[in-house]
């Protein structure tokens, strides 16, 4: 939404998370984790460049689907082959 | 009142020193050195509490004021002619960031050919940019406006740079009695840069974002606004600075013998001075005729000048500089704030001193001969070109 | 459950708009693991500048400067001054520019900030071309390359010139602390931004930032082309700390220089004389970089 002049601070500040962007929209193939497979190496969440892998508290992966855009890195770096890109729907 | 006896570029420093700038960031250029060397000089002795950051260039010595500026210090660079040329884009950064950075410029010719005397023509080209530009007429002056400046420019309604200007070699390297008003004094004037945002890690932000064509035009009138605001700030500080210290600079537009006057000259800067003396003469020879000072040309003194179109029948504005395709800049930008005004007079402009030409009180004296006269030799006249047919005055 | 093997806070957000496959983000967002979040970037006009999206997206939890395209390094030097004049000393200050920002348009403020042994930590993240442009060359783009500007076309007009050598700009300012990494080797990096972070003076690092849209291949491959440029030692991992050489990371084996090559549609019109000369280039480089290593060991203190 569009704000007025008088609604908006003296500078432009960059003050909220670019999260809000939803850049899960931008995927083509998405990536599904094997759990049972996965041995918790987390390689593919050292390698993700949009922060989109996180670790939950049992030490799962996690793949934030709003914000992966599918680059394929997580699949291409896994030593165990349990991630696999497949075609959105 | 005890005077130092300093010049210009000193004038300078100690404006710097006493309004407690606390990062400089500049490089050498004449006739601008002296003042970083006083800056050395007054840090290296421990009586200057600042970082002076030697750079490798102006555009750099800009960057670095503003950085330090947007981390929440008060910052001061000096330059001069293609110093400030080379900092042209880092100009309209500190604006666009505004972040009320002070800096002294030396006026000088730009080359080629190559020039190091005195013209606008430097600080002229960066009328565009979001600074405001005061126009000094002494040491003094010079001194006093550096600590001016920063109360303006700091004003959480303003928010935009500022630079001071001297004339090259006129006043950077002569000699002048000046007060040196005491620390405590310039404290209590000015307190310390307190900006609404700055970078911080316990409260991070980003600054100087990407800001697409829904938003763009605001920002960018939020500054158009801030130099209209400055206007009354600045008449307030001078006035302020009046009270405090006994002397005021005018406010935007100074005015010289302008009382019942028939004509008047525009002028700024050392020529000012020179007008003065050409006035009094004048006057004691009956002849009715006034100066108005631009001490302010950014933001634009249009009322000023609007006000002393109803004072007088005939202006003659003087030019430093010359804006090639027309006119000098302060002749064109008064004769556009007087189309709008219900009393316009004669105006002329005189383009003059270019490249540090001598300008002696005769000169003038010719000048507002014909500013009298409302004599008619077309819009612009550059006065003492050297012509085939010119007789050698000088 | 493993351990991990870099820091897990994470001070860059999602939702940034980087390529697929982006390296540059990589490096950023392992760097900042390495120093923590008391600490303020500049970043010049880049990829990483955009990377917020738009007005008031931020996808950094640290405060970010954005400068003028040239003014990295002079900035961070403002940002350094400015701390120094608050006697604030427990921040660090961090200029991040492209290629094209630090060996090209910034170079000289970088030396500036450099020769004056301000404390910074510089970061070039190399992706060997003006990307957010749009793939035009820089001094840092590699012999052989095709970018928008170095065409090829019917006549070859590929890049001729190497590119330009950072580190060795670098250290020839008698600085601390020099080092490449790469995007590739996270653990490699962050432990050369730890062991250096703390040094006085100017730090530099030349980061290997692969980056599928200009190098034209498919985005999945950001990493594997990290470990080639290491395995065949087209981008060697070393350190240059007051002078003396370092090989921090040697390859069991060199690979041959095609095998990363022929991976990228920028170098698909290589003939294979020109990848012969491309090899002798590397074998040279390599050789001369664990002369100097040897040649400079005695210097270490």
């Amino acid at each position: 939404m569009a704000k007025s002049v008088e609604d908006l601070p003296y500078i432009p500040l960059m003050s909220e998370s670019s999260a809000v962007n939803k850049t899960g929209v931008w995927r083509v193939i998405k990536p599904i984790v094997d759990q049972e497979e996965c041995n918790q190496c987390y390689i593919c969440w050292k390698f993700c460049p949009d922060v989109a892998i996180h670790i939950d508290e049992e030490g799962s992966i996690l793949i934030d689907y709003d914000h992966c855009k599918g680059c394929g890195i997580c699949e291409a770096v896994c030593p165990k082959k349990c991630i696999e890109m497949v075609k959105e729907e | 009142m005890p005077m130092d006896v300093m010049t210009g570029n000193s004038a300078q420093a100690y404006g710097a020193k006493l309004a407690r700038a606390e990062v400089v960031a500049a490089y050498p250029i004449t006739p601008q050195t002296t003042v970083v060397e006083k800056l050395a000089d007054l840090v290296a002795s421990g009586e200057m509490k600042a970082q002076f950051i030697k750079v490798e260039s102006e555009h750099s010595a800009m960057a670095a004021c503003i950085a330090a500026s947007a981390t929440g210090a008060r910052a001061y660079t000096a330059t001069a002619a293609h110093g400030l040329a080379l900092m042209h884009e880092m100009l309209i950064w500190a604006a666009g960031s505004r972040l009320p950075i002070v800096m002294g410029n030396i006026n000088r010719a730009m080359a080629p050919p190559w020039s190091v005397w005195a013209d606008y023509q430097d600080s002229i080209a960066e009328r565009d940019t979001g600074w405001m530009q005061f126009y000094c007429q002494s040491s003094q002056e010079v001194l006093d406006t550096v600590i001016q400046a920063y109360k303006v420019a700091e004003n959480h309604d303003v928010l935009i740079p500022a630079m001071v200007m001297e004339d090259a070699f006129y006043l950077s390297h002569t000699f002048e009695p000046v007060d040196v008003p005491p620390q405590k004094d310039v404290d209590d004037f000015l307190p310390p840069y307190d900006p609404p945002v700055k970078l911080d890690v316990d409260n991070p932000v980003g600054l100087c974002a990407l800001v697409p064509p829904d938003h763009y035009m605001e920002f960018r009138f939020k500054i158009a606004k801030a130099m209209e605001d400055s206007r009354k700030v600045i008449q307030e500080v001078d006035e302020e600075w009046e009270k405090k210290f006994g002397r005021s600079h005018g406010g935007l537009v100074e005015r010289y013998r302008m009382e019942d006057a028939d004509a008047a000259i525009i002028a700024a800067g050392t020529m000012s001075s020179t007008a003065r003396v050409a006035i009094d003469n004048m006057r004691d020879k009956g002849k009715k005729v006034g100066l108005a000072r631009l001490r302010v040309f950014r933001p634009f003194p249009y009322e000023e000048i609007r006000q002393i179109a109803k004072e007088v029948d005939s202006i003659g504005v003087l030019d430093r500089s010359y804006t090639f395709g027309h006119g000098g800049a302060f002749y064109t930008e008064t004769a556009g704030a007087l189309y709008q005004a219900p009393e316009r007079p004669h105006v002329k402009n005189y383009v003059i001193g270019i490249g540090g030409r001598d300008i002696p009180p005769k000169d003038i004296e010719g000048i507002l001969e014909k500013v009298l006269t409302k004599e008619d030799g077309g819009e612009v006249e550059w006065f003492g070109l050297r012509t085939s047919g010119s007789r050698e005055v000088n | 459950m493993g351990k991990l093997t870099i820091p897990q806070e994470e001070l860059m957000n999602s939702g940034h708009i980087g390529c697929l496959g982006c390296g540059g983000t990589l490096a950023m967002r392992y760097l900042l693991k390495a120093l923590g979040k008391r600490t303020m970037i500049t970043i010049p006009a880049c990829c990483i500048a955009i990377m917020s999206g738009i007005y008031p997206r931020n996808f950094l939890k640290v405060p970010l400067l954005d400068v003028a395209f040239e003014t990295t390094a002079a900035s961070a030097s403002g940002i350094r001054a400015a701390l120094d004049a608050k006697g604030i000393d427990d921040v660090y200050v961090v200029g991040f520019g492209g290629d094209g920002g630090t060996a090209d348009i910034g170079i000289q403020a970088l030396s500036g900030t450099a020769e004056r042994g301000d404390n910074i930590i510089y970061v070039m993240y190399d992706n060997e071309a003006y990307m957010n442009t749009g793939i035009q060359r820089s001094g840092a783009t590699p012999f052989g390359a095709w970018t928008t500007t170095t065409p090829v076309g019917t006549t070859g007009d590929f890049k001729k010139r190497p590119k330009k050598n950072m580190v060795e700009i670098m250290v020839a300012h008698d600085i601390p602390y020099a080092a490449t990494a790469s995007v590739a080797y996270p653990e490699d990096f962050v432990k050369k931004v730890m062991k250096a972070k703390d040094m006085d003076g100017t730090k530099f690092f030349h980061v290997f930032s692969p980056c599928p849209t200009g190098w034209r291949y498919s985005p999945e491959m950001t990493i594997q082309i990290g470990v080639l440029a290491f395995q065949t030692t087209v981008f060697p991992m070393y350190e240059v700390e007051n002078g003396v050489y370092r090989v921090t990371k040697k390859p069991a084996k060199r690979k041959p220089v095609a095998d990363y090559l022929k991976l990228q549609g920028r170098f698909k019109h290589l003939d294979d004389e020109t990848i012969k000369i491309i090899q002798k280039n590397v074998d040279r480089n390599w050789e001369m970089l664990l002369a100097k290593a040897e040649f400079t060991k005695k210097f270490a203190e």
